[in-house]
Protein backbone atom coordinates (compact mmCIF):
# COMPACT_ATOMS: atom_id res chain seq x y z
CA UNK A 1 0.00 0.00 0.00
CA UNK A 2 1.04 3.53 -0.98
CA UNK A 3 1.85 5.33 1.83
CA UNK A 4 4.02 9.11 2.63
CA UNK A 5 7.73 8.55 3.80
CA UNK A 6 9.43 11.56 4.71
CA UNK A 7 13.27 11.36 3.50
CA UNK A 8 16.61 13.35 4.82
CA UNK A 9 18.81 11.66 1.92
CA UNK A 10 21.95 13.76 2.56
CA UNK A 11 23.55 13.28 5.89
CA UNK A 12 26.94 13.36 6.95
CA UNK A 13 28.45 11.15 9.62
CA UNK A 14 31.93 11.64 11.56
CA UNK A 15 33.55 9.77 8.57
CA UNK A 16 33.32 13.23 6.74
CA UNK A 17 36.31 15.12 7.86
CA UNK A 18 34.61 18.31 8.18
CA UNK A 19 31.29 16.83 10.46
CA UNK A 20 31.95 17.94 14.22
CA UNK A 21 34.14 15.37 16.25
CA UNK A 22 31.71 12.98 17.97
CA UNK A 23 28.91 14.38 17.34
CA UNK A 24 27.51 12.60 13.93
CA UNK A 25 27.45 9.18 15.65
CA UNK A 26 25.69 6.31 14.51
CA UNK A 27 23.01 6.05 17.14
CA UNK A 28 23.10 10.11 17.49
CA UNK A 29 22.36 10.43 14.63
CA UNK A 30 19.46 7.36 14.14
CA UNK A 31 17.95 9.16 17.14
CA UNK A 32 17.74 12.55 15.95
CA UNK A 33 16.26 11.48 12.29
CA UNK A 34 13.74 9.94 14.25
CA UNK A 35 13.11 12.76 16.51
CA UNK A 36 12.83 15.20 13.72
CA UNK A 37 10.09 12.53 12.10
CA UNK A 38 12.10 10.75 9.62
CA UNK A 39 11.14 7.37 8.29
CA UNK A 40 14.25 7.54 5.41
CA UNK A 41 17.83 8.87 5.65
CA UNK A 42 20.69 8.60 3.39
CA UNK A 43 24.18 8.49 4.72
CA UNK A 44 26.50 10.20 2.42
CA UNK A 45 29.61 10.87 3.45
CA UNK A 46 32.44 12.48 0.92
CA UNK A 47 33.70 9.91 -1.19
CA UNK A 48 33.45 7.17 1.32
CA UNK A 49 30.72 4.88 2.41
CA UNK A 50 32.49 3.05 5.44
CA UNK A 51 29.87 4.46 7.97
CA UNK A 52 27.00 2.94 6.08
CA UNK A 53 27.08 -0.64 8.12
CA UNK A 54 27.47 1.17 11.29
CA UNK A 55 24.03 3.55 10.14
CA UNK A 56 22.15 0.40 9.22
CA UNK A 57 23.20 -1.72 11.85
CA UNK A 58 22.04 1.36 14.56
CA UNK A 59 19.18 2.19 13.06
CA UNK A 60 17.53 -1.43 12.39
CA UNK A 61 15.63 -1.12 15.61
CA UNK A 62 14.71 2.29 15.59
CA UNK A 63 12.23 1.61 12.32
CA UNK A 64 14.82 3.62 10.47
CA UNK A 65 15.37 3.26 6.56
CA UNK A 66 18.84 4.04 5.67
CA UNK A 67 20.24 3.64 2.21
CA UNK A 68 23.72 3.39 1.32
CA UNK A 69 24.91 7.19 0.13
CA UNK A 70 28.00 8.79 -1.04
CA UNK A 71 28.65 12.10 -1.56
CA UNK A 72 30.87 11.82 -4.57
CA UNK A 73 33.41 14.97 -6.18
CA UNK A 74 33.90 15.04 -9.72
CA UNK A 75 37.23 16.13 -11.14
CA UNK A 76 34.74 19.70 -11.80
CA UNK A 77 34.74 19.33 -7.99
CA UNK A 78 30.79 19.06 -8.55
CA UNK A 79 28.87 16.85 -5.66
CA UNK A 80 27.12 14.42 -6.91
CA UNK A 81 25.20 12.06 -4.86
CA UNK A 82 25.24 8.41 -5.47
CA UNK A 83 22.14 6.61 -3.54
CA UNK A 84 22.69 2.63 -3.31
CA UNK A 85 20.20 -0.08 -2.81
CA UNK A 86 22.78 -2.05 -0.86
CA UNK A 87 25.80 -1.04 0.95
CA UNK A 88 27.55 -4.00 -0.90
CA UNK A 89 26.74 -1.84 -4.05
CA UNK A 90 28.00 1.28 -2.40
CA UNK A 91 31.36 -0.20 -1.86
CA UNK A 92 31.50 -1.43 -5.10
CA UNK A 93 31.54 1.82 -6.21
CA UNK A 94 33.49 3.18 -3.33
CA UNK A 95 36.05 1.13 -4.86
CA UNK A 96 36.42 3.01 -8.25
CA UNK A 97 35.92 6.69 -6.45
CA UNK A 98 39.51 5.21 -4.28
CA UNK A 99 41.38 4.22 -6.98
CA UNK A 100 40.56 7.86 -8.71
CA UNK A 101 40.99 10.10 -5.28
CA UNK A 102 44.62 11.36 -5.14
CA UNK A 103 45.98 12.62 -1.71
CA UNK A 104 46.19 11.84 1.92
CA UNK A 105 44.19 13.33 4.69
CA UNK A 106 45.63 16.05 7.33
CA UNK A 107 43.88 15.38 10.03
CA UNK A 108 44.89 19.05 11.07
CA UNK A 109 44.07 20.73 8.24
CA UNK A 110 40.62 19.14 7.23
CA UNK A 111 39.56 16.91 10.53
CA UNK A 112 39.70 13.52 11.58
CA UNK A 113 37.77 10.77 9.32
CA UNK A 114 36.34 8.24 11.59
CA UNK A 115 35.38 4.91 10.70
CA UNK A 116 32.82 2.98 13.94
CA UNK A 117 30.93 0.06 14.24
CA UNK A 118 27.56 0.01 15.19
CA UNK A 119 28.73 0.09 18.91
CA UNK A 120 30.43 3.27 18.35
CA UNK A 121 33.90 1.75 18.49
CA UNK A 122 36.29 3.39 16.46
CA UNK A 123 37.03 0.64 14.25
CA UNK A 124 40.01 3.00 11.91
CA UNK A 125 40.94 6.24 10.79
CA UNK A 126 40.34 6.73 7.04
CA UNK A 127 43.78 8.26 5.96
CA UNK A 128 42.28 9.25 2.01
CA UNK A 129 41.96 13.01 1.25
CA UNK A 130 37.92 12.55 1.60
CA UNK A 131 37.93 16.11 1.05
CA UNK A 132 39.30 16.07 -2.35
CA UNK A 133 37.91 15.80 -5.94
CA UNK A 134 38.18 12.33 -7.99
CA UNK A 135 39.49 12.45 -11.24
CA UNK A 136 36.33 11.18 -12.56
CA UNK A 137 34.41 13.27 -14.74
CA UNK A 138 30.55 14.11 -14.11
CA UNK A 139 29.42 11.85 -16.54
CA UNK A 140 31.53 9.50 -15.89
CA UNK A 141 30.53 9.45 -11.87
CA UNK A 142 27.08 9.50 -13.10
CA UNK A 143 27.13 6.51 -15.39
CA UNK A 144 29.23 4.77 -12.42
CA UNK A 145 26.31 5.33 -10.39
CA UNK A 146 24.05 4.07 -12.75
CA UNK A 147 26.33 1.03 -13.31
CA UNK A 148 25.19 -0.26 -9.73
CA UNK A 149 21.67 0.28 -9.57
CA UNK A 150 21.96 3.72 -7.99
CA UNK A 151 20.23 7.02 -8.17
CA UNK A 152 22.14 10.07 -9.37
CA UNK A 153 21.41 13.05 -7.54
CA UNK A 154 23.02 16.46 -8.20
CA UNK A 155 23.61 17.85 -4.75
CA UNK A 156 23.26 21.40 -3.24
CA UNK A 157 22.21 22.68 -6.52
CA UNK A 158 21.86 26.50 -5.07
CA UNK A 159 24.86 26.75 -3.62
CA UNK A 160 27.88 28.93 -5.03
CA UNK A 161 30.69 26.47 -4.30
CA UNK A 162 31.30 22.65 -5.61
CA UNK A 163 27.55 22.37 -6.94
CA UNK A 164 26.87 21.92 -10.96
CA UNK A 165 24.86 25.18 -11.15
CA UNK A 166 28.13 26.92 -9.82
CA UNK A 167 31.05 24.86 -11.68
CA UNK A 168 29.40 24.29 -15.31
CA UNK A 169 26.62 26.81 -15.08
CA UNK A 170 24.12 24.98 -16.59
CA UNK A 171 23.07 21.24 -16.51
CA UNK A 172 24.72 19.78 -19.65
CA UNK A 173 22.17 18.54 -21.88
CA UNK A 174 21.49 14.38 -21.79
CA UNK A 175 23.18 14.00 -18.85
CA UNK A 176 21.37 11.34 -16.92
CA UNK A 177 20.82 12.69 -13.56
CA UNK A 178 17.67 11.26 -11.50
CA UNK A 179 16.84 14.38 -9.25
CA UNK A 180 18.42 17.82 -8.17
CA UNK A 181 18.60 18.67 -4.84
CA UNK A 182 17.89 22.17 -3.26
CA UNK A 183 19.62 23.06 0.54
CA UNK A 184 17.21 24.63 3.31
CA UNK A 185 18.63 27.93 2.52
CA UNK A 186 16.99 28.54 -0.87
CA UNK A 187 14.22 26.15 -1.02
CA UNK A 188 12.58 24.03 -4.18
CA UNK A 189 10.11 26.64 -4.96
CA UNK A 190 12.94 29.31 -5.37
CA UNK A 191 14.98 27.14 -6.92
CA UNK A 192 12.78 26.70 -9.83
CA UNK A 193 12.60 30.01 -10.32
CA UNK A 194 16.14 30.78 -9.94
CA UNK A 195 17.24 27.69 -12.73
CA UNK A 196 14.21 27.26 -15.21
CA UNK A 197 14.59 24.97 -18.14
CA UNK A 198 14.88 22.05 -15.75
CA UNK A 199 10.65 20.75 -15.38
CA UNK A 200 12.40 17.63 -16.37
CA UNK A 201 13.85 16.51 -13.51
CA UNK A 202 12.64 16.18 -9.96
CA UNK A 203 13.71 18.48 -7.19
CA UNK A 204 13.98 17.15 -3.85
CA UNK A 205 15.28 18.86 -0.23
CA UNK A 206 17.64 17.05 2.09
CA UNK A 207 19.61 19.17 4.72
CA UNK A 208 23.15 18.08 4.31
CA UNK A 209 23.35 17.56 7.62
CA UNK A 210 26.94 18.29 9.10
CA UNK A 211 25.57 18.59 12.85
CA UNK A 212 22.81 17.00 14.71
CA UNK A 213 20.67 20.14 14.63
CA UNK A 214 20.98 20.39 10.91
CA UNK A 215 19.04 16.61 10.40
CA UNK A 216 15.65 17.43 8.81
CA UNK A 217 15.79 20.85 8.16
CA UNK A 218 14.77 20.27 4.90
CA UNK A 219 13.46 16.45 4.13
CA UNK A 220 11.24 15.39 0.77
CA UNK A 221 8.36 13.25 1.06
CA UNK A 222 7.95 10.29 -1.10
CA UNK A 223 4.29 8.60 -1.67
CA UNK A 224 5.88 5.14 -1.91
CA UNK A 225 5.12 0.95 -1.06
CA UNK A 226 8.40 0.82 1.16
CA UNK A 227 11.76 3.15 1.72
CA UNK A 228 13.78 0.78 -0.60
CA UNK A 229 15.87 1.49 -3.66
CA UNK A 230 13.80 0.91 -6.07
CA UNK A 231 10.61 2.71 -4.95
CA UNK A 232 12.52 5.83 -4.24
CA UNK A 233 13.62 5.57 -8.14
CA UNK A 234 9.69 4.64 -8.76
CA UNK A 235 8.60 8.13 -6.94
CA UNK A 236 11.85 10.54 -8.62
CA UNK A 237 10.39 9.49 -11.90
CA UNK A 238 6.84 9.80 -10.88
CA UNK A 239 5.90 6.47 -11.96
CA UNK A 240 3.29 3.71 -10.88
CA UNK A 241 1.67 5.99 -8.77
CA UNK A 242 4.39 6.55 -6.96
CA UNK A 243 5.56 10.49 -6.29
CA UNK A 244 7.17 13.04 -4.85
CA UNK A 245 4.69 14.56 -2.69
CA UNK A 246 6.68 17.59 -2.00
CA UNK A 247 9.52 19.69 0.04
CA UNK A 248 9.18 20.98 3.46
CA UNK A 249 11.76 23.47 5.07
CA UNK B 1 46.06 40.94 -31.06
CA UNK B 2 45.23 38.13 -33.28
CA UNK B 3 44.52 34.93 -31.37
CA UNK B 4 47.22 33.00 -34.35
CA UNK B 5 50.10 35.51 -32.90
CA UNK B 6 49.09 34.57 -29.34
CA UNK B 7 48.88 30.48 -30.46
CA UNK B 8 52.25 31.07 -32.08
CA UNK B 9 54.07 33.39 -29.49
CA UNK B 10 52.79 30.98 -26.89
CA UNK B 11 53.13 27.77 -28.05
CA UNK B 12 50.19 26.44 -27.78
CA UNK B 13 48.30 23.27 -29.25
CA UNK B 14 45.58 23.96 -31.28
CA UNK B 15 42.85 21.20 -30.25
CA UNK B 16 40.09 22.64 -32.85
CA UNK B 17 40.21 26.03 -34.70
CA UNK B 18 38.90 25.49 -38.38
CA UNK B 19 39.05 29.03 -39.71
CA UNK B 20 38.77 30.98 -36.42
CA UNK B 21 42.34 31.76 -35.40
CA UNK B 22 42.35 35.07 -37.40
CA UNK B 23 39.71 36.54 -34.70
CA UNK B 24 40.69 39.47 -32.69
CA UNK B 25 41.44 38.98 -28.96
CA UNK B 26 39.61 41.83 -26.80
CA UNK B 27 41.15 40.92 -23.55
CA UNK B 28 41.33 37.90 -21.29
CA UNK B 29 38.94 36.32 -18.66
CA UNK B 30 40.34 33.18 -16.24
CA UNK B 31 38.36 31.31 -14.14
CA UNK B 32 37.19 27.69 -13.65
CA UNK B 33 33.94 29.11 -11.96
CA UNK B 34 31.32 28.76 -15.79
CA UNK B 35 28.75 30.65 -13.25
CA UNK B 36 31.41 33.45 -13.06
CA UNK B 37 32.47 33.19 -16.80
CA UNK B 38 29.15 33.44 -17.59
CA UNK B 39 28.54 36.68 -15.27
CA UNK B 40 31.76 38.50 -16.24
CA UNK B 41 33.53 37.72 -19.28
CA UNK B 42 32.77 39.61 -21.82
CA UNK B 43 33.01 38.95 -25.90
CA UNK B 44 36.12 38.92 -27.80
CA UNK B 45 38.05 37.36 -24.46
CA UNK B 46 40.42 34.98 -24.65
CA UNK B 47 38.85 32.41 -21.47
CA UNK B 48 41.89 30.12 -19.96
CA UNK B 49 40.48 27.38 -17.18
CA UNK B 50 41.42 24.24 -16.08
CA UNK B 51 37.93 22.82 -16.89
CA UNK B 52 37.98 20.82 -19.75
CA UNK B 53 34.03 19.94 -19.57
CA UNK B 54 32.14 20.07 -22.49
CA UNK B 55 30.13 23.15 -20.94
CA UNK B 56 33.10 25.41 -21.91
CA UNK B 57 31.92 25.32 -25.05
CA UNK B 58 28.43 26.52 -24.55
CA UNK B 59 29.45 29.21 -22.48
CA UNK B 60 32.44 30.38 -24.66
CA UNK B 61 29.83 30.49 -27.86
CA UNK B 62 27.68 32.00 -25.65
CA UNK B 63 29.69 34.89 -24.69
CA UNK B 64 31.13 35.15 -27.72
CA UNK B 65 34.32 34.85 -26.61
CA UNK B 66 37.23 34.61 -28.97
CA UNK B 67 38.60 31.32 -27.58
CA UNK B 68 39.63 29.24 -24.86
CA UNK B 69 42.80 27.95 -23.61
CA UNK B 70 42.63 24.89 -21.58
CA UNK B 71 45.48 25.10 -18.66
CA UNK B 72 47.79 22.51 -17.67
CA UNK B 73 48.24 20.09 -20.48
CA UNK B 74 44.39 18.90 -19.66
CA UNK B 75 43.07 16.84 -22.39
CA UNK B 76 39.47 18.08 -23.38
CA UNK B 77 37.24 15.12 -23.31
CA UNK B 78 36.03 14.54 -26.90
CA UNK B 79 32.80 15.99 -26.74
CA UNK B 80 34.76 19.04 -25.74
CA UNK B 81 36.27 19.34 -28.89
CA UNK B 82 33.68 17.91 -31.13
CA UNK B 83 31.48 20.94 -29.87
CA UNK B 84 34.12 23.16 -30.30
CA UNK B 85 34.49 22.18 -34.02
CA UNK B 86 30.88 22.43 -34.00
CA UNK B 87 30.29 25.90 -32.59
CA UNK B 88 33.36 27.02 -34.41
CA UNK B 89 34.98 28.22 -31.15
CA UNK B 90 38.83 27.65 -30.84
CA UNK B 91 39.96 25.76 -28.67
CA UNK B 92 43.96 24.99 -27.19
CA UNK B 93 46.19 23.76 -24.88
CA UNK B 94 48.98 24.96 -22.63
CA UNK B 95 51.29 22.81 -20.60
CA UNK B 96 52.01 25.92 -18.25
CA UNK B 97 49.87 26.41 -14.94
CA UNK B 98 47.25 29.52 -15.04
CA UNK B 99 49.19 31.99 -13.35
CA UNK B 100 52.21 31.03 -15.45
CA UNK B 101 50.23 31.46 -18.73
CA UNK B 102 48.31 34.83 -18.11
CA UNK B 103 51.48 36.20 -16.70
CA UNK B 104 52.98 35.74 -20.52
CA UNK B 105 49.59 36.63 -21.88
CA UNK B 106 49.73 39.59 -20.15
CA UNK B 107 52.89 40.71 -21.40
CA UNK B 108 51.90 40.29 -24.80
CA UNK B 109 49.22 43.05 -24.15
CA UNK B 110 46.38 41.00 -23.57
CA UNK B 111 44.62 42.91 -20.36
CA UNK B 112 41.52 41.57 -18.44
CA UNK B 113 40.89 45.35 -17.99
CA UNK B 114 39.22 47.12 -20.78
Amino acid sequence: MLRAYRADLHIHSILSPCTEVVEMSPRAIVRRSVEAGLNLIAVCDHNSCENVPALQKAAAAAGLAVLAGMEIATREEIHILGLFGSASRAFEVQTVVYEHLPGENDEKAFGCQVVVNEQEEVVSFNKKLLIGATTLSLEAVVDLIHSRGGIAVASHIDREAYSIMSQLGFVPPGLALDALEVSPATGVDEARQRFPGLDHLPFIGSSDAHSLDGIGSSSTEFLMEDAGIDEVKLALAGREGRKVLGVRG
Amino acid sequence: MKLRDIVERLELQVVAAGENLDREVAGGYASDLLSDVMANSREGDIWVTLQAHPNIIAVASLKGMAGIVIVQGRSPEAQTVEKALQEGIPLMVTGLQTFEFVGRLHGLGVSGMR
